[in-house]
């Protein structure tokens, strides 16, 4: 599934959703539902410090040049948001990743969290990833 | 004194008065700036429309209105604060009060191996200005410890002041925990050693009456958004003979008395620390603001806010898991908590969905929120013009928050 399918896929899932209450317990339920990160992966080398919550982020590129991202946050809204991404973005392409436009996170009416001013570390978890596969894609290219 | 009606105080706040997600928007995060009367906006607004005109130098009718505005400004905080006219010198806020006499009597005075005291309530901005004098002169921070109630451990203060510290800069109240710290005898026992004093009340201003006089403090900082008035002013006081000794720090217009290309002369007080054109209208209006909180009168204003503050505590107690964080005898409206399990950051964020604004994380005191151990904290805080309804709000929204995250 391309990135764009799988960003349609979450427009629709939520399009079910009567009210922001169903809305959070459903993305708080994808937090609790993100598999565990690799105690080895969970340093200080990998996190992403916001100043409100904790982001920890591993990406790795696989045989099948594909690159695949682990993430943890210690706020669970945080993690739900994180599982969307990883969801959408993981197991993509390098060059697809980079070029990605996120817009589904504006259309399930989430945008607040990727703003500055939260500082909740998503924004830059997803700088992050984009890098990564910059760099994957150079190396690659190399 | 007239009953304190708080229906006529809320009809001069209208921006209260709207929805966030669908829902009647709860200010409860007036620690980190209150809103702002009709009257201070309308002062704003009746400058710009009416009277304004750069201050002090133009001989014409505009810029004698304004200067006399912005000069009454400066009046009503001296007799606000029982200081004299001079010694008020305009700032951007409590950071750049704080900010301007590290940089000017912090460099000249902390030499190499002097001591700081500072408190382990202290916001970022009460600490990094020191941090940046004491690297670059070779001076030493000694802080004093937070006890588990969210106090000063006293002792340690005197221990502290045996090593004859040349400074002692400690908030009034902390920003993060409302706790008010006892400066009376912070600054008796500091001049007991002959060290300077500067208290930072950010925190303060908006709850307490401040006689700068009585407490004989040598410098007293705060900021004008925390006390119902503009943002990008604030005060700083500092007694007259040391805010003379002390070296200009901004150089251009207004501050200078003559220049040459050669050399410069200083202007006198307060102009000396003023140099360019100064935030004129936010300077009137705070003028404006300390007149709304003395109509109030700010026991009035304490009473009730007390009265908010003691009726939500008891009622959080009700949430299961709920942790409060700073439970000392003296606070102000400032409730910071922790529910068992659960990120301050999701808590905030299924308050905004409520409608409740609340402030989570480690509220610029981060070295405070490690020594606590913990991420950060929820914090709710009450000004003049919040209700007994607005904490029923409250407390159904943290039990709805906690429910949904369990």
């Amino acid at each position: 599934m391309t990135i764009e399918q799988r960003q349609q896929e979450i427009i629709e899932e939520f399009a079910l959703f009567d009210d922001w209450m169903q809305k959070y317990e459903h993305i708080i339920e994808l937090g609790k539902e993100l598999p565990v990160i690799s105690a080895e992966y969970k340093t200080d080398d990998n996190i992403i410090k916001g100043c409100q919550s904790r982001v920890w982020l591993h990406a790795e590129m696989l045989n099948s040049g594909v690159v695949h991202f682990t993430a943890d946050s210690d706020a669970i809204i945080t993690k739900g948001m994180i599982a969307m991404m990883i969801r959408v973005l993981s197991d993509q392409a390098p060059e697809d990743i980079a070029s990605a436009d996120l817009h589904f996170v504006n259309e399930i009416g989430l945008h607040q969290h990727l703003s500055p001013t939260r500082s909740n570390g998503l924004l830059s978890m997803i700088k992050q990833m984009k890098f990564y596969s910059l760099a994957f894609q150079a190396k690659n290219n190399g | 004194m007239t009953e304190y009606s708080i229906e006529r105080i809320r009809e001069q706040f209208p921006i209260l008065n709207q929805q966030v997600n669908n829902r009647p928007l709860v200010y409860l995060d007036n620690a980190a700036s209150n809103q702002k009367p009709n009257a201070v906006v309308d002062c704003i607004s009746n400058y710009y429309t009416s009277y304004h005109a750069n201050i002090h130098r133009g001989a014409h009718h505009l810029a004698q209105l304004a200067t006399e505005a912005y000069e009454n400004a400066r009046t009503i905080i001296a007799n606000h604060l029982n200081a004299h006219r001079e010694e008020i010198i305009f700032t951007y806020g409590t950071t750049d009060g704080i900010n301007l006499v590290a940089q000017t009597w912090g460099r000249k005075n902390l030499k190499q191996g002097d001591r700081i005291v500072i408190s382990g309530l202290e916001h970022h901005s009460n600490l990094v200005p020191w941090q940046m004098v004491a690297e670059e002169n070779g001076c030493i921070i000694d802080i004093i410890p937070v006890l588990s109630d969210g106090t000063l451990d006293m002792a340690v203060y005197d221990q502290l002041l045996e090593k004859k510290p040349k400074l002692v800069a400690v908030n009034q109240v902390s920003n993060s925990l409302g706790t008010v710290n006892p400066i009376g005898e912070i600054i008796s026992k500091a001049k007991n050693i002959n060290a300077c004093v500067l208290i930072d009340g950010a925190q303060a201003v908006s709850h307490f009456e401040v006689d700068v006089k009585q407490l004989d403090c040598d410098f007293y900082v705060f900021s004008g958004h925390k006390i119902y008035g503009p943002t990008g002013i604030g005060v700083l006081y500092g007694k007259k003979a040391i805010l003379e000794a002390m070296p200009a720090w901004r150089g251009g217009g207004e501050m200078i008395k003559s220049v040459s290309y050669q050399s410069f002369s200083v202007n006198e007080l307060p102009y000396k620390f003023e140099a360019g054109t100064p935030n004129i209208a936010d300077g009137i209006a705070l003028g404006r603001a300390i007149e709304f909180v003395n109509s109030l009168g700010l026991n009035a204003i304490r009473a009730h806010e007390n009265l908010l503050t003691k009726t939500a505590t008891q009622r959080l107690l009700e949430v299961p898991g709920m942790r409060l964080i700073g439970t000392a005898a003296e606070k102000t409206s400032v409730i910071s908590f922790l529910i068992d399990g659960l990120h301050p950051y999701d808590v905030g964020t299924l308050l905004d969905q409520l409608g409740v604004a609340v402030r989570t994380g480690h509220h610029c005191t981060e070295p405070l929120m490690n020594a606590l151990g913990i991420p950060g904290t929820i914090r709710a805080s009450f000004a003049c013009y919040n209700t007994l309804k607005e904490v029923d709000i409250f407390i159904e929204a943290v039990k709805k928050a906690s429910q949904m995250l369990s």
